[in-house]
């Protein structure tokens, strides 16, 4: 063996973070992924849009994935060059139809005051957004932040 | 998360501070919806001076007051939304329904003539 394990994982910066669906966790979530891609020095707007986009993910984790149960919400970032990726996962109920989701002011808790704009916000604050969903199994959501178009330390 | 209502001339004005989550909008509507239940008003004022994040959540309270001032014939206005947070409420298409004004005494004084 030549190259120790994990020598491809060591390449690149990653965090890992999980914690209960509890709503006091939104901010730390936001404030995690924020305080993590500071390494790539992003504008201000950057950062407020990649906090945005973290907040709506991991509310919806939170209020549609495990509705008033609660489960365990994981996030997963990564540097890859220039740009950012943020994976948060649940193993919520999942979405049935991840299309009508995706519509905007589509909300499918109407009870709970939403507006139906967190996955548009999400698309618009992102450069890639891909959603993952198994009805009773949960969600996966990934998004792509580029943060500098050519990266210099790569 | 904070807040400070006063009422002027049957105006009620919300001042929101602080982060504007899903985990702080839950208090926030029920102590604006107390300060509507005391207070004889004709409208309400948000303003968002204060505010140093907000997500859609903060989206959803306004659409439900405004819905809540809707239904009792109050008029409602938005003041102070700095520049990071005008983008969701372009998208969400608000500025559409809602009238926004740079500062809360010309919010209030839109009100009051209304």
């Amino acid at each position: 063996m030549d190259k120790p394990l994990g020598h491809a994982v060591l390449q690149k910066n990653y965090m890992r973070l999980q914690f209960p669906s509890r709503s006091e966790n939104e901010s730390l979530a936001r404030v995690a992924v924020a305080a993590f891609v500071a390494e790539l020095d992003p504008t201000l707007e950057q950062l407020t849009e990649l906090k945005t986009a973290v907040s709506e993910a991991v509310t919806n984790a939170i209020i549609h994935g495990y509705e008033d149960a609660v489960g365990e919400v994981r996030i997963a970032c990564a540097i890859h060059g220039g740009s950012v990726e943020v994976i948060v996962e649940d193993d919520g109920v999942g979405i049935e139809d991840v299309e009508l989701a995706r519509q905007p002011l589509y909300t499918s808790r109407p009870d709970l005051e939403r507006s139906g704009m967190g996955i548009t916000i999400m698309e618009n604050f992102v450069d890639e957004l891909v959603i993952d969903s198994a009805p009773g199994r949960g969600t996966r959501v990934r998004m792509r932040k580029i943060i500098h178009r050519d990266p210099e330390c790569q | 998360m904070s807040m400070e209502t006063t009422l002027q001339d049957g105006i009620v004005v919300v001042r929101l501070g602080g982060e504007l989550d899903h985990h702080a909008v839950e208090s926030i509507r029920n102590q604006i919806e107390a300060a509507l239940e005391e207070a004889h008003y004709r409208g309400l004022v948000l303003s968002f001076r204060g505010i140093e994040f907000m997500d859609s959540s903060g989206l959803g309270l306004i659409l439900g007051r405004y819905r809540t001032l809707s239904q009792r014939g109050g008029r409602m206005a938005l003041c102070e939304i700095a520049p990071p947070l005008r983008r969701i409420f372009e998208m969400s298409g608000l500025f559409k329904i809602l009238p926004v004004y740079d500062s809360e005494e010309g919010a209030l004084r839109a009100l009051k003539e209304a």
